[in-house]
């Protein structure tokens, strides 16, 4: 078991998580939540991978004659993509709506709710 | 019967398809008819299929069975828990879409069918993620659910405050989600399954061979318990709540803070029982070291930080907190009457704490504001609403019969020892804070309460009233949905039918075949009489002595944390995975 593609999993989460949590600008923000995104697309891949095998497609490879890799965590990540899509255009819609009503992007200057 | 079981999650999701297709044609009331059709539709269906839970139905969508004990389908769960939340969350949508009926403002204007839509689909969603079983749809439901409610909690797009709430709820629910994801992951690159009872006997299966659980349980555990306790609020995953809480729209509040906020409650609850119960999983004592903790912490701050709102709908935001810390508590201890009690608390909490909800909705749209020092005796004019306040708040105390005081007894019961102390402070801090509301808004009791340290709070000032022009009265809707919501939470505790139908489904579900019984108790009683008495004497110090219940020094540092900075939020989201994976970890060790 290669253990190179959990770490890449792990590090893509936390650099997501930093990039949050420092974040000077909202749109960065919303970007920085896609990379942590990010991470959850490579692990299942990683969890679904074997050495040698191919595309799961029978459209070409007679099933059964050579080992494919795991379709369940790529259909996984298909809808995380989607899930991932949705929540990014929502939260870009609502950025640009705090850039309208505050007239800044900065999380610093966004003061209004708070104790 | 079982076959009827994905209608709970399709029949809002059609109707809201509809809605979004015809909406621009109709008028107002044809959409909200039809809405109120379609999720009033789903509650009777949740009702009838509630009753008839026993023993648990399973369906696997779309004919797609099991061959050989091996399957790719979805299967949906319909147990006792499963169906009873679907059908809070339907009921609950009901009421809230009735709340809501011609009254609410609709900017977009001409589309008038947009928010009933959005309303469907987050029932739909909420009822799927009710009834998953297993544990990626349940990650999908649990995002559909997520979206809407930021969608729905930044309705009022016109709205500063509004728009900041639901991007901070967005973006710290969404990363926990993502976290989700990362643990059910792992979790399926152990055991190569999805459905929850599959990978919990998975689990258990790979365990066998090394003796116990290891670094890819607890990781995948921490993972998945950090999206549910998310949704959950519990501290110190809680400080997107009172942010979204304060912003929402009336009625869509009253869905986050009565059940969707649940939902996170349960979703542990059904992780936990049905995935890492086994030897493979996570030992007993680690998960209630890890709940008990973190929900007596929740309760604590959730209690304080309730005390120190001057703005209504956030004081009852942090009051959400206060209670999900309670029901963690319960959960933790993990006996078949935690179980119960929770389940009756959390029905009765929904009715309760919707209502107060509803009312504090009146008060935004008579006066533009939601601000207890602004709106000092001026609603001396609504008794009948000043009535339901009251109310509301002696239900949040657990003053018996409501059904909040027979599930607090219960859960007080099961807990035990000094935890209940937690209890009768908790719930007696965030009624006290209600009971003080009453007292100034709606009596004017008390000298004006004057204002200090405008740095550390939000003010429920300017906040804009969320009907369509001033209204000449107060809608009928508007003024019987509370008070059905309080009914029924009286009903739940005194029709005595009830707990015990609640705790048979409740147990046959999750403990392993231990049936509890659930009844009213001397001690139970007592308790919620002295957290009733505990709540007045508190706001009556507080409306006669306000000095002597000020904020002190030590509560500075904890209101500067809620600093409404999504990047702090975050922070601490980080912190309490560590602080989780470090609570759960002496099992995992000794193991």
């Amino acid at each position: 078991m290669q253990i190179l593609p959990y770490l890449v999993a792990a590090y893509v989460f936390l650099v997501g998580c930093y990039g949050l949590a420092t974040s000077r600008n909202l749109i960065h923000t919303v970007g920085c939540l896609s990379v942590c995104q990010a991470a959850t697309y490579v692990l299942l891949l990683a969890v679904g991978y074997r050495d040698g095998a191919t595309a799961p497609v029978f459209s070409d490879v007679e099933p059964g004659s050579r080992p494919v890799v795991d379709p369940v965590v790529q259909a996984l990540t298909l809808t995380d993509v989607v899930v991932g899509a949705t929540v990014t255009a929502l939260l870009l819609a609502l950025v640009l709506q705090v850039a309208k009503r505050h007239g800044t992007v900065d999380p610093d200057e966004l003061r209004e709710l708070r104790g | 019967m079982h076959h009827l079981l994905p209608l709970l999650a399709a029949l809002p999701l059609l109707g809201a398809a509809l809605l979004v297709v015809t909406g621009r044609h109709l008028p107002r009331a044809a959409a909200e008819t039809t809405g109120l059709v379609f999720s009033g539709g789903t509650a009777a269906l949740a009702l009838v299929l509630t009753l008839n839970s026993s023993p648990p139905m399973v369906e696997w969508v779309g004919g797609w069975l099991p061959v050989d004990g091996e399957s790719v389908g979805i299967v949906v769960v319909g147990d006792g828990p499963a169906l009873g939340m679907a059908a809070l969350v339907s009921l609950l949508t009901v009421a809230a879409l009735a709340y809501s009926w011609r009254y609410f403002a609709e900017p977009p204007p001409g589309h008038p069918g947009a928010f009933t839509a959005l309303m469907l689909v987050f029932q739909g969603a909420m009822c799927g993620f009710a009834l998953a079983g297993d544990l990626f749809n349940a990650f999908v439901f649990f995002e559909l659910m997520s979206v809407v409610a930021y969608a729905l909690t930044g309705y009022r797009i016109d709205e500063a405050r509004a728009v900041q709430g639901a991007l901070t709820f967005g973006v710290v629910n969404s990363l926990g989600a993502y976290a989700m994801l990362m643990g059910i992951g792992l979790l399926y690159a152990r055991t190569g399954e999805l459905a929850m009872t599959k990978i919990g006997r998975g689990l258990d299966t790979a365990a066998a061979g090394h003796g116990g659980p290891d670094g890819l349980v607890l990781a995948s555990f921490v993972l998945v318990l950090t999206g549910l306790l998310v949704k959950a609020a519990a501290v110190p995953f809680h400080f997107w709540l009172p942010d979204a809480h304060a912003v929402a729209p009336t009625p869509v509040c009253m869905l986050l803070s009565g059940v969707m906020v649940e939902l996170g409650v349960y979703g542990v609850w059904r992780v936990y029982g049905t995935v890492f119960a086994g030897p493979g999983g996570i030992p007993a004592a680690d998960l209630t070291r890890a709940l008990v903790t973190l929900g007596t912490v929740t309760a604590a701050v959730g209690a304080v930080m309730c005390w120190y709102q001057r703005h209504i709908k956030r004081l009852l935001a942090y009051s959400t907190v206060a209670h999900t810390g309670l029901f963690l508590v319960a959960l933790g201890v993990l006996t078949p009457e935690g179980d119960d009690g929770i389940a009756l608390y959390v029905v009765g909490h929904a009715g309760v704490k919707a209502a107060l909800f509803a009312c504090a909705g009146i008060l935004l749209d008579r006066y533009g504001s939601v601000d207890e020092h602004e709106l000092h005796g001026r609603a001396r004019e609504l008794p009948g609403v000043a009535v339901m306040f009251a109310v509301g708040a002696v239900g949040l105390a657990g003053l018996p019969p409501f059904g909040t005081a027979l599930g607090k007894g219960v859960a007080e019961e099961a807990v035990g020892g000094p935890l209940t102390v937690v209890y009768v402070a908790a719930s007696a801090i965030t009624a006290g804070a209600v009971l003080r509301i009453t007292a100034r808004v709606f009596l004017g009791l008390g000298p004006r309460p004057r204002d200090a340290r405008s740095d550390l709070e939000t003010s429920g000032t300017g906040e804009r009233p969320e009907t369509s022009g001033p209204l000449r009265r107060i809608p009928d809707t508007m003024r019987t949905v509370p008070a059905v919501l309080l009914a029924a939470a009286f009903a739940v505790g005194v029709v005595p039918a009830f707990g015990g139908l609640v705790a048979r489904s409740v147990n046959e579900a999750g403990s392993g075949g231990a049936h509890a019984s659930v009844r009213w108790t001397a001690h139970g009683i007592l308790l919620g009489l002295a957290s009733t008495a505990l709540a007045a004497a508190l706001a009556a110090l507080a409306v006669t002595r306000p000095r002597w219940v000020a904020a002190p020094g030590w509560a500075v540092p904890l209101r500067r944390l809620q600093s409404g900075h999504v990047g702090d939020y975050v922070a601490w989201l980080l912190m309490g995975v560590t602080v989780l994976g470090a609570l759960a970890l002496p099992g995992v060790l000794g193991g």
